[in-house]
């Protein structure tokens, strides 16, 4: 739905204080940045900072942690299935590499793997794409221009950004790879944003010294997710997809190696094993876990299945008590509700705006920073602008582009996101979007190391679904970044693995009979089971008259 | 269900819709998708990224009394009172697997994965029906005469969701046709970035990997002072800035 009139008055506020702000960026003068010191006490408004909002997790190798009561539910729950029920003596597949996810960092293992001639099975829970990369907008980072930038930069950047936190190795295998991962997603056909003679476009984020976010238009996720997808179907032969079909449970062998897992049809809702020699997790993050009741970014997927099965299978986890909160989510119009408004419109010279038409926090704060800020401007200090159902928002003001650098720019450097609005009889070249923090990210995650090993051999992790590169926040452009660095590396760690020779032996779900004894032992019996595989949207008053309706978690 | 609230939430008037025919009252304010959740189904299929860009959705419906076909993507239109909706999520496409490495950036590489593409009766069907407004025709036509540049900037909006498939006369898979272009255009056909080459051949030659390796070791106080007193950008400046010191560059 359009604005409606009482927004309309309160957009005259926002164009009120426009052309003096206009005036402002022209001349370079910005909010200042917050000290580290202000910084520190800023994110006193952050969620992540609610002692109230996470607890001690009760079970497995990182008992005692504290982490989001949404997360630990899951971790804290039983199988899905009863492991004695899954026949391990004939696997519906046998393969080299089993890749559990079908978003960016799946893909580029797969492409990597099978390059290097294993033969891979990629099993994905909804369609070959359907993930976050495919909805990352603003950009991909690297420091690609000599002239300004090199990795060292990147990588105090990336520290800055994680409050210096980051696990060195995995922030400096991230920087020092990142140029050649651009070069092979322009090698693969990836339409960066060029100018005339090849020059790569590059422009701010959040936390960057230097600029050098890539991007492509305002679809970035979305051109790189259909472009690996494309390599990656044309090599059929090596990489066989199977879609709709989520692991719930690793299986290991009796040496202890991380040997194939149990899928599930979720269209015939059957069990089925496949055999591997080597296993990538690359199942991303948790957003639809609704942590906190906070909106979400997220595709329908992400929920966290794949820290269950590491965990369950003996894999700690790290520097999972802080989720990303993205500043600028949708939180008008309400049907568009959560969707991530990319931060290259600030970037570009957009300024956040508060009730009264005025800037509060310098717009390249990074993330936590950025969402704290806001948060507080509503919450605490009371100049939030109201929604017509009593939400609160801050406003984007987009139209400030247009000042900026030229009529029409708002529709041609972000044209996914002027349809949406347009849909809604709203034009954000001449009107501001209302923005209000979304759950975004899953800064932590599996344990692993530079190569993309874990601690147990034959199961490798890329992507969202590991903790470490990004330290207790990510800044913007690091995760299309992480996904094909990481996702790169883990299909060549695995295949060579793989090549070196694999320790064959009986198969085994003896870990999870043992989980599962060790959270009834914690005194949790409210029968809880994950993954969760998908949320559960279902009305209360739906799901009171399905009678005979039979739930195992989410799925009916 | 998040965010800082004041009110409850204002009770929203219900229109009827009919879902593959059957009649369900749903809040007008829904997407199609929303209502849907909120009739009951759960998704399996024709859900994806929930935010317009995966091609999961794909949706076609009529208006009671009007002949016409409207589409959209469930995540993103709104219910409307009256509406006989339905979901296509798959629809048969043939794919013609290519070698890429070894296809030219030339027309006649698509010609010969796709021949089909010159049964296209220039009938708009797939512009028409394309939910991202893509004109779907003018890049196929693009692609008859030759110009992957161009077809491939007319597709970039593309989400792949296979709706213009399903309307062809000429039964093409216009958006398979369409990736090739612009793997073509991206990889083969736009200039290279010199400079991200340089920086490459610069990491490999061990360039900078003194300066990390000592800032890996580094105590968090030390780190906090090099980060604060990093030279920064100018937001608004021009790409050939140049940071007052050489200290950390090539």
């Amino acid at each position: 739905m359009p604005y409606t009139p009482e927004l309309k008055e309160l957009i005259k506020v926002v164009e009120k204080t426009r052309p003096e702000r206009v005036a402002k960026k022209r001349a370079g003068e910005e909010i200042p940045f917050l000290s580290l010191d202000e910084r520190k006490e800023r994110l006193n408004f952050h969620p992540d900072f609610k002692e109230e909002g996470r607890r001690e997790l009760k079970v497995g190798p990182s008992k005692g942690y504290g982490i989001a009561h949404e997360i630990a539910d899951l971790l804290e729950a039983g199988s899905r299935v009863a492991p004695e029920k899954v026949d391990l003596s004939e696997p519906a597949y046998e393969t080299d590499v089993l890749v559990i996810g079908g978003g960016g960092a799946g893909t580029a293992a797969s492409i990597l793997a099978a390059q290097q001639g294993a033969n891979v099975i990629m099993a994905t829970k909804l369609r070959h794409g359907d993930a976050n990369t495919m909805m990352a907008e603003g950009g991909i980072q690297a420091a690609s221009k000599g002239h300004k930038d090199s990795p060292y930069y990147h990588y105090l950047d990336v520290l800055g950004g994680g409050h210096f936190t980051n696990v060195p190795e995995l922030a400096e295998t991230l920087v020092n790879n990142a140029p050649d991962a651009i070069r092979w997603l322009e090698h693969q056909g990836v339409n960066f944003t060029k100018k005339a003679d090849g020059t790569l476009e590059t422009i701010h984020g959040g936390g960057t010294s230097r600029k050098r976010m890539h991007y492509a238009a305002d679809i970035t996720g979305a051109e790189i997710m259909r472009t690996i997808r494309d390599e990656a179907r044309n090599m059929a032969d090596k990489i066989e997809v199977l879609e709709f079909s989520p692991a719930v449970e690793l299986v290991l062998n009796e040496h202890g190696y991380c040997a194939g897992a149990v899928l599930y049809n979720m269209e015939t809702q059957e069990y089925f094993v496949v055999k591997a020699k080597a296993v990538i997790l690359a199942t991303g993050g948790c957003g639809r876990l609704h942590i906190q009741g906070f909106m979400t970014t997220n595709h329908y997927g992400a929920t966290a299945d794949g820290i269950v099965l590491g965990y369950r299978a003996g894999v700690p986890v790290s520097f999972l008590h802080t989720v990303q909160y993205h500043p600028t989510g949708i939180v008008f119009p309400e049907q568009a509700e959560g969707i991530l408004i990319t931060e290259k419109f600030r970037g570009s010279g957009a300024n956040l705006v508060n009730l009264e038409g005025n800037q509060f926090v310098n717009e390249r704060e990074p993330r936590d920073v950025e969402a704290a800020s806001i948060i507080k401007e509503c919450v605490n200090d009371g100049l939030g602008v109201p929604t017509p159902t009593g939400r609160l928002g801050i406003w984007l003001d987009s139209p400030m582009i247009e000042d900026l650098a030229g009529e029409g720019t708002v529709k041609r450097e972000f044209p996914g996101k002027y349809i949406l609005y347009k849909r809604f009889d709203i034009d954000i070249s001449k009107e501001p979007m209302l923005i209000y923090p979304t759950l975004h990210y899953q800064n932590g995650g599996l344990e692993f190391q530079q190569t993309g090993e874990t601690q147990v051999p034959g199961l490798f992790v890329a992507g969202e679904v590991g903790g470490g590169i990004h330290g207790a926040n990510r800044l913007m452009g690091n995760s299309l970044l992480d996904i094909i660095v990481f996702g790169r590396i883990a299909g060549t760690s695995a295949s060579q693995f793989v090549q070196d020779g694999v320790k064959d032996g009986k198969l085994t779900l003896e870990h999870v009979a043992k989980y599962n004894a060790e959270v009834e032992a914690a005194g949790i019996t409210d029968g809880r089971v994950a993954p969760a595989i998908i949320p559960d949207y279902t009305e209360e008053q739906v799901r009171a008259r399905q009678l005979t309706a039979n739930y195992v978690g989410n799925v009916r | 269900m998040d965010t800082a609230t004041l009110t409850e939430e204002v009770a929203a008037k219900t229109i009827p819709i009919y879902i593959m025919g059957k009649r369900y009252e749903v809040p007008e304010t829904l997407t199609i998708m929303k209502a849907m959740e909120h009739s009951g189904y759960q998704y399996i299929r024709g859900c994806g990224c929930r935010g317009g860009i995966c091609g999961a959705c794909a949706t076609v419906y009529r208006r009671a009394g009007d002949y016409k076909i409207y589409t959209g993507l469930a995540c993103q239109t709104v219910v409307e009172p009256e509406m006989y909706l339905t979901q296509i999520p798959f629809y048969p496409a043939n794919r013609a697997s290519y070698d890429y490495e070894s296809s030219q950036p030339v027309a006649e590489t698509i010609y010969q994965l796709y021949p089909e593409l010159f049964r296209c009766v220039a009938c708009n069907a797939c512009t028409k029906v394309c939910p991202m407004d893509v004109e779907v025709l003018d890049y196929i036509s693009a692609l008859k005469r030759g110009d992957l540049t161009a077809a491939a900037e007319i597709s970039f909006d593309c989400i792949q969701c296979g709706l213009c498939a399903s309307r062809c006369m000429g039964e093409m898979a216009q958006y398979h046709m369409a990736q090739v272009a612009r793997r073509l255009q991206g990889g083969k056909i736009a200039p290279k970035a010199e400079h991200l080459e340089k920086m490459c051949g610069d990491i490999d030659a061990g360039t900078f990997t003194d300066l990390i390796e000592a800032a890996k070791v580094m105590t968090v106080d030390e780190l906090k002072k090099v980060y604060t007193e990093r030279e920064m950008e100018p937001h608004m400046g021009a790409d050939e800035w140049t940071p007052a010191s050489n200290h950390g560059l090539a």
